[in-house]
């Protein structure tokens, strides 16, 4: 690694890193490669399928379009950020729960994008759950399954609302 | 991945005066980035020239929205997301209000900037063909000053715009004189969702005694960049709109209009669309404006 790099800190899932890392790095490659989180997915690289959908500043993100140097200062959300070391979060419940998940590639920025949508909107409709997931794509479950997992999740009192995490940039 | 990062140089000043003393300093040799959505996709299939960027992510003096009783002054920086969540370009901008849902998903909302959008000058800018409408204006700013133009002069051809290379996208100004005229946008694409424009159509309309005595038409993936329909709109003002001058301006407007063929559609289908829409607004305007 070359040592003309700049070392850009953020947070992530609350703890403090420091990556010494070309600029235009992909936010996704310092996660996976970097910081070894491989929960993080790479489906398109460029913004359409939502696979490497992160949470930062408290808004959801394609971590494929983000050049790591704009992250500097941010608090990143990935989606090994969701469960704590006893428990799975409402919404990955629900995914098991209701068949949301299938082969899995598209599992966590789905779960990323359903979390920002149920923290800004804690009982979505149907058109606002479609909308909140559209830049997600899934080739297995045809959605559905989906949908109702993340129906099942805003119905569960567990799942954390805003308030707690988001944060201006 | 194709591209490579380590071929890039990036720098992140962090307030306006530093980015523009840099591009003075050395005009046309840094590519000013904001959210990434158009440079990094680039950047991912190997195709991004730039190799010396400077971000303009979180730059505070140049995200804002301020409102008067005039206008509405959207900074360059501002995001998709800030322009949805803003109660006053909802309610006086609603068409600007409108095209912001339509780009991309909610996460390249959260990063795709007003400026990024015109700078970037594609045909089929979601932004652009309610700002043409709107008569919005452009504020330029250089460490020689700032400057306006009107927004329908600033793109000069295919991704060509009337920027110096010291200068960038300061803010985007929209009277607000438009709360009494018809509005009316829609775009066409493949699907409902993360579709880019085959055809877009906006229009405002000042309808008074059965005809229009104002009119702005503008269009995206009509031309090598988002353009007024000037000719369509004389076909139009001060005439009654009946079926007569419905079907001169439909075919000004095929007169006026010539989009090309590429991946996402054809210059036949796009034409006879575009004149669709048209049609679609002039006759709301009727039905609309017709007295209780």
């Amino acid at each position: 690694m070359s040592t003309r790099w700049p070392i850009v800190h953020f947070t992530v899932n609350g703890q403090s890193c420091a990556v010494q890392a070309p600029p235009m790095k992909r936010l996704l490659d310092v996660l996976r490669e970097d910081l070894r989180l491989t929960g993080t997915k790479e489906g398109c690289g460029e913004g359409e399928c939502g696979s490497c959908s992160v949470r930062m500043n408290g808004e959801l993100v394609n971590s494929c379009l983000i050049p790591v140097l704009q992250a500097e200062g941010a608090h990143i959300q990935t989606v090994e950020g969701l469960a704590t070391d006893s428990e799975l979060h409402p919404l990955q419940r629900a995914f098991l729960a209701c068949g949301g998940a299938q082969c899995g590639i598209c599992t966590p920025g789905m779960l990323m994008a359903a979390a920002q949508l149920l923290e800004c909107n804690p009982h979505p409709s149907l058109a606002e759950i479609r909308e909140g997931l559209a830049g997600n794509l899934c080739r297995c479950t045809g959605f559905i399954r989906i949908f109702e997992s993340v129906i099942a999740a805003a119905a569960d009192s567990t799942t954390p609302v805003s308030g707690q995490t988001a944060h201006a940039r | 991945m194709r591209g490579n990062p380590d071929a890039h140089e990036m720098i992140a000043p962090g307030r306006l005066d530093a980015v523009l003393d840099l591009l003075a300093r050395a005009p046309g040799e840094w590519t000013p980035i904001a959210g990434g959505t158009e440079l990094m996709v680039a950047h991912a299939a190997g195709r991004l020239e730039a190799r010396k960027l400077v971000s303009l992510w979180g730059i505070p003096g140049l995200q804002f929205i301020e409102t008067t009783s005039q206008s509405i002054v959207i900074g360059a920086g501002t995001t998709f997301r800030d322009l949805r969540a803003h109660a006053g370009i909802a309610t006086e901008l609603p068409l600007l209000a409108k095209a912001a849902g339509w780009i991309g998903s909610i996460a390249n909302q959260s990063r795709a900037t007003v400026g990024g959008n015109l700078v970037n000058g594609s045909p089929a800018a979601d932004s652009s063909p309610a700002l043409l409408v709107y008569d919005a204006e452009i504020e330029l700013a250089s460490v020689r000053g700032r400057r306006r133009i009107p927004y329908s002069e600033f793109h000069t051809g295919y991704k060509l715009n009337a920027m110096a290379p010291d200068e960038l996208l300061f803010a985007v100004h929209l009277p607000l004189r438009f709360a009494g005229h018809r509005q009316y946008l829609r775009k066409v694409g493949t699907r409902r969702a993360m579709a880019i424009a085959k055809v877009a159509l906006a229009g405002t309309a000042l309808f008074e005694s059965g005809e229009a005595s104002e009119i702005r038409l503008a269009a995206a993936s009509l031309a090598p960049f988002p353009t007024r329909l000037y000719r369509t709109e004389t076909a139009v003002l001060h005439q009654p709109i009946d079926s007569r001058t419905i079907q001169s301006a439909r075919e000004a407007l095929l007169a006026e209009v010539k989009p090309i063929d590429d991946i996402r559609s054809t210059s036949e289908y796009r034409r006879q669309v575009a004149a669709n829409l048209l049609v679609e607004f002039l006759v709301e305007l009727r039905s609309e404006g017709r007295p209780q």
